[in-house]
């Protein structure tokens, strides 16, 4: 497992060494054209203080910036235990030091992505559409992806080469735009220095030359590694899970996603788990897809037998994609020699499919709960939805006119820059007795304006109760009087 | 005068043998106490957890006494449990009441249906995937550390501190865990 992580991190390396030189050799062009022969050092030093600012930017808060442009925000265990249960499973399986910061995109397009520095420093990030859409083996399979692309620490060195292209494309681009409109100043510069019209003319236009093709070639580069990273995460997903069809049928059911994902751009579509971009997605591969093709991906995850070993995700594909003899190495050799026999999990049948308008209205109460609504459940069996800015003290049903109160202090869960003790203080103090209308004599779950939920059983029969959990005193009537 | 020096040279490399493989044979163990203090967590966790389950259910299932009070027995046997291999056997167990259980409860669509009780399912089953991811750890940590005790050289110094090789943690039914078909027809 070690070798793997580190052959990978090798590949990075190289892969980042090659577009470093890109970026120099960029540089020293254009300060030869600038300033003349001896401008090539300066032109060198410009484009390393651009790297350098750039890699220190993205390296302590690049997570930070991907995080905010893909609207993710930080989400506690309440909104959605599962996925929290699911990401500490993988947690375990993966051996990583600490469990990854979990972030949900409200967004109804499904798809993810993990982020960060480190194995002790890292983020998954999904959005909420993914988790209803999905049921739990596949929301597992998706995480284990993601895992994957911290344990193989994907998620640095993508980061960084992300820069290190960026930093290629704005110098190449803002030196042609310059040469596009001086128009050649340079030769009436250099025309007072004797001899060498015809071999300016040859240098010039060799550094236009690479200036274009600079950018392609890093680009280039970046996505067959992405690529293959891609495929080395599944990889590593089936491993962690033991079982392939949790993420095949994932993958397939991302891909028949007909919404759009707005937080995504071209800059951050290759860290997605499928490319958001909804055209680019669907497209064959070619060589400036940032995913393999996803019908392929899918089939490779469900030709997997005998195991949920690197070797047998390799074997799968090999039996699919070889052409003739040749053996295509997608994982690297290390990988292929885990010595590890690792069993598959038993296929099971899948959960029965939830309504697409239950989906649809999960989706958006998940979309809600995110930011920040506050729900209060009506007898009438409505869920009222509070938006955060709302300022009364009660709310009156939409469908059976009931009112309810609002609570004054939202859930601390929500509100943990509150001390415990100022918050006590505040819900002590507004609040007024809440009248709970109970169904029948059988287990009814009560939950009162704080959050707290209390269990009332069929021999419960006293006529009022404290909240645990805020102090509020709770009046019960019988339906029936 | 050069054989003494010799000698003096074996016996400390000696020394240095003896004191690194030890280490090692320390460190493995710990790694083994490590991994299975995860899994501990996890069992210790399944077993707060059934009571809630017992608790909700026991409203609905008022027919099904004995399974109920099968799974209890099951759960209470196992918190009693003390070695690893008593703990393997008293887990199989419990696993084997919690299927006849939940096999059960496809009969109650109320109770299939109760938030409360949707909840400590997830959690139920988020616990035994922790157990197994962490019993895959365990077991390979063990693996590593039977190797080191049983192989030459480091063989004679565990045998000479009398080092004990692990056990591992497997769960027997692993067969019948898998969800059994239902045929309707």
């Amino acid at each position: 497992m070690w070798e793997l992580i580190n052959q990978n991190r090798q590949r990075s390396l190289i892969l980042f060494i090659i577009m470093g030189l890109c970026l120099l050799l960029l540089g020293s062009v254009i300060g030869n054209y600038y300033a003349g022969r001896d401008g090539w050092a300066f032109g060198i030093m410009l484009a390393l203080l651009i790297w350098i600012i750039m890699s220190l930017v993205s390296f302590f808060s690049g997570d930070k910036i991907i995080l905010a442009i893909s609207h993710a925000k930080k989400v506690t265990p309440q909104i959605h235990p599962q996925l929290f249960n699911i990401v500490e499973e993988m947690k375990i399986s993966a051996g990583l030091p600490k469990i990854p910061n979990i972030y949900i995109i409200p967004e109804k397009a499904p798809n993810a992505f993990a982020t960060g520095r480190s194995p002790q420093n890292s983020s998954i990030v999904v959005t909420a559409g993914l988790l209803e859409r999905l049921n739990r083996d596949e929301l597992q399979g998706v995480i284990a992806h993601e895992t994957g692309h911290i344990l193989n620490r994907d998620i640095l060195y993508m980061t960084f080469s992300g820069v290190l292209l960026g930093s290629i494309v704005i110098l190449s681009h803002g030196f042609l735009r310059s040469l596009w409109f001086s128009g050649g100043g340079r030769s009436r510069r250099s025309s007072s220095r004797s001899g060498g019209g015809q071999a300016q003319i040859i240098f010039l236009v060799v550094s236009i030359v690479f200036a274009v093709l600079a950018p392609i070639l890093a680009r280039l580069l970046y996505l067959s590694i992405s690529r293959k990273r891609e495929y080395l995460a599944d990889a590593t997903a089936v491993r962690l899970t033991r079982y392939p069809e949790g993420l095949a049928s994932a993958l397939e059911k991302i891909s028949q996603n007909t919404y759009e994902l707005p937080a995504a751009n071209k800059a951050t579509a290759g860290l997605y788990i499928v490319n958001p971009l909804l055209k680019a997605g669907k497209s064959l591969s070619n060589l400036s897809s940032t995913h393999p093709p996803i019908d392929e991906r899918i089939r490779i995850l469900r030709n997997i037998s005998n195991g949920a070993n690197y070797k047998n995700y390799n074997d799968a594909y090999n039996k699919l994609y070889s052409k003739g003899n040749l053996i295509t190495p997608i994982i690297p050799a290390s990988g292929l020699n885990d010595p590890h026999k690792v069993p598959l999990k038993q296929k099971v049948a899948p959960a029965e499919e939830r309504s697409a308008r239950s989906q649809k209205k999960g989706v958006e109460d998940l979309i809600r709960a995110v930011e920040k609504y506050y729900f209060i459940p009506c007898d009438c069996g409505l869920n009222i939805k509070v938006p955060p800015d709302y300022t009364n003290s009660t709310i009156a049903c939409p469908k059976c006119d009931r009112i309810w109160p609002v609570p004054a202090v939202l859930p601390d869960i929500l509100k943990n820059n509150l001390s415990p003790q100022k918050q006590q203080q505040t819900a002590k103090e507004k609040l007024e007795p809440f009248v709970y209308h109970r169904k029948g004599k059988n287990w009814e779950s009560f939950q009162c304006t704080c959050g707290a939920v209390k269990q009332l059983s069929p021999s419960f029969n006293k006529s009022s109760f404290e909240c645990n959990h805020c102090g509020r005193r709770i009046i019960i009537k019988s339906e029936a009087e | 005068m050069i054989v003494p020096i010799i000698l003096l040279f074996l016996v400390i490399l000696l020394v240095f043998a003896v004191i690194g493989n030890y280490n090692a044979l320390i460190g493995l163990r710990n790694q083994v106490s490590n991994a299975w203090s995860q899994i501990d967590v996890q069992l210790k966790r399944r077993h707060d957890l059934i009571p809630n389950l017992v608790e909700t259910a026991k409203g609905y299932m008022k027919h099904e006494r004995e399974t109920l009070t099968g799974i209890t027995e099951a759960r209470s046997k196992a918190m009693g449990a003390d070695s690893v291999s008593e703990k393997a056997k008293a887990e199989s167990a419990l696993n084997g009441a919690m299927n006849k259980f939940f096999l059960v409860v496809e009969n109650y669509p109320d109770l299939k249906a109760n938030q409360n009780f949707l909840a400590v399912q997830e959690e139920l089953t988020s616990t035994e995937n922790k157990i197994a991811f962490a019993r895959q750890s365990y077991n390979d940590q063990v693996l590593f550390f039977n190797n080191k005790i049983q192989m030459f050289p480091s063989n004679i110094i565990a045998n000479m501190f009398n080092f004990k090789a692990g056990v591992f943690f497997e769960l027997e039914n692993a067969a019948e865990r898998a969800v059994p078909k239902v045929d309707f027809s």
